[in-house]
């Protein structure tokens, strides 16, 4: 066997073959591997997605399956992508929409999932991914600080317009020591948000989501 | 690097010591300075990153015979991607709590150049076990770097230590989560870049001045027993 590996090695189509074989070998641990754990992942993903609505929609406000549930609103003030808009309801009856919202933080995009009611008003927003400075912009996760939780409750007319800033700009809005930007940008999106509910209101309540 | 020699003793203290990948040959700093913002963080990137050294070690050592010199560089990162991404796949579907922390610097083990490094100067010369053996000593060795580093940075930089290890090792683990320092608002600066290089220079030099004496302290020990046969 090594007399024969020794002999085979010493021609130059060898080496070709060889890593050619290694490759295919690859591959197939690969492919294996992705068909046997896509099913997993794919449940981890819809759980992950499930926990982050969860997180902005208090689940007794609703009886039904929000992942099952979604429309797709095209905004242009929200990108050029539609946006899927989740719509919770109890019974036969519109109790809120779950939708994601984003802003430009200090360094890169901040994305925010968002709740609102039927009366445009906020049950709750998180922080699903930023990128800010730590230790300074990152008191936007609830984790770490309590700020966000204070925009439960508020809505397009309370605060007023001017209202809807940070204090440095006139608003009712506590910036960060350090951080301004941050905070800038998550309530600017949370407004964007508002202002988009509000105008697709009447679709997204009478909306049929397909089951 | 390596002398090749693969009693136990000998692999096992290149690997956590003499050898160590990040305090003595200086190697894989880029994980060393990114990830340990948190001792969490390192621990993390090091376990995952011994796992792969030792898979990638026993799969080179495996077909060495097979790998010719000429093509052993492309052999092996196409071994080492792929377990790494097999890695991937499996902790994202099973380990998910630990996917979500460490996501981002799992496909990074690739790029590592210790894995390489390894496969090129240990498992391409030695067999499949001593080889495996390597892999995890030196495995084990980063580790102990990466959390130590990250321990520092987080003591000094945000007064805890080992925050959210129970999301990388389970509820179990709660009891390492501790607050050093209550009611401090952090030194910025060390969980930033300039305080990953700031803290690697320090525990460099530390790691010199604990060789320097222990060989001064082997040194006088055979001058004494020179000393005693004369």
């Amino acid at each position: 066997m090594e007399a024969f590996l020794k002999k085979m090695q010493e021609y130059v189509g060898y080496h070709s073959v060889m890593l050619g074989l290694i490759g295919l070998a690859a591959s197939i641990a690969l492919a294996y591997s992705s068909v046997a754990t896509a099913p997993a992942i794919a449940k981890v993903l819809a759980d992950d997605k499930k926990a982050s609505l969860a997180q902005v929609m208090p689940e007794k406000l609703h009886d039904n399956d929000l992942l099952s549930s979604s429309v797709e609103v095209s905004d242009t003030n929200m990108g050029t992508a539609p946006v899927k808009v989740y719509i919770a309801r109890q019974g036969t009856s519109f109790s809120g929409a779950v939708f994601e919202t984003s802003g430009s933080g200090y360094s890169g995009t901040i994305r925010l999932i968002m709740a609102v009611d039927g009366e445009g008003k906020i049950l709750g927003v998180r922080v699903l991914s930023h990128t800010e400075t730590p230790g300074l912009g990152d008191k936007i996760e609830v984790l770490r600080d309590p700020w966000i939780t204070k925009f439960n409750g508020l809505s397009l007319s309370n605060p007023d317009e001017k209202g809807w800033h940070v204090k440095k700009d006139g608003g009712m809005f506590d910036q960060f020591s350090g951080a301004t930007i941050t905070p800038r940008a998550v309530v600017k999106a949370i407004k964007q948000g508002l202002d988009f509910f509000n105008a697709h209101r009447q679709e997204l309540l009478t909306s049929t989501p397909a089951k | 690097m390596s002398s090749g020699s693969s009693s136990f003793k000998t692999i096992s203290y290149d690997g956590l010591w003499g050898n160590n990948v990040a305090f003595a040959q200086q190697l894989a700093l880029c994980p060393l300075l990114a990830v340990t913002t948190s001792a969490t963080n390192g621990l993390g990137m090091g376990l995952s990153t011994a796992a792969v050294m030792m898979l990638s070690n026993g799969a080179v050592s495996a077909a060495r015979k097979l790998i010719t010199p000429e093509i052993r560089i492309p052999a092996f990162i196409v071994l080492i991607a792929a377990i790494v991404t097999v890695a991937d796949m499996l902790i994202n579907a099973y380990m998910h709590d630990l996917y979500k922390v460490l996501g981002l610097f799992i496909p990074l083990i690739v790029t590592n150049c210790v894995v390489l490094g390894r496969a090129e100067s240990f498992a391409f010369h030695n067999p499949v076990l001593p080889s495996m053996l390597d892999g995890l000593m030196m495995g084990l060795g980063f580790t102990w770097a990466l959390t130590l580093m990250g321990a520092c940075r987080e003591i000094i930089g945000s007064g805890t230590l080992f925050a959210y290890a129970s999301l990388l090792l389970g509820d179990a683990f709660k009891f390492l989560e501790m607050v050093i320092i209550h009611d401090y608002h952090g030194y910025l600066l060390m969980i930033l870049p300039p305080g990953g290089f700031l803290m690697m220079g320090f525990l460099l030099a530390g790691k010199r001045l604990i060789d320097a004496r222990l060989e001064r302290a082997a040194h006088s020990a055979s001058l004494v027993q020179i000393q005693g046969h004369a």
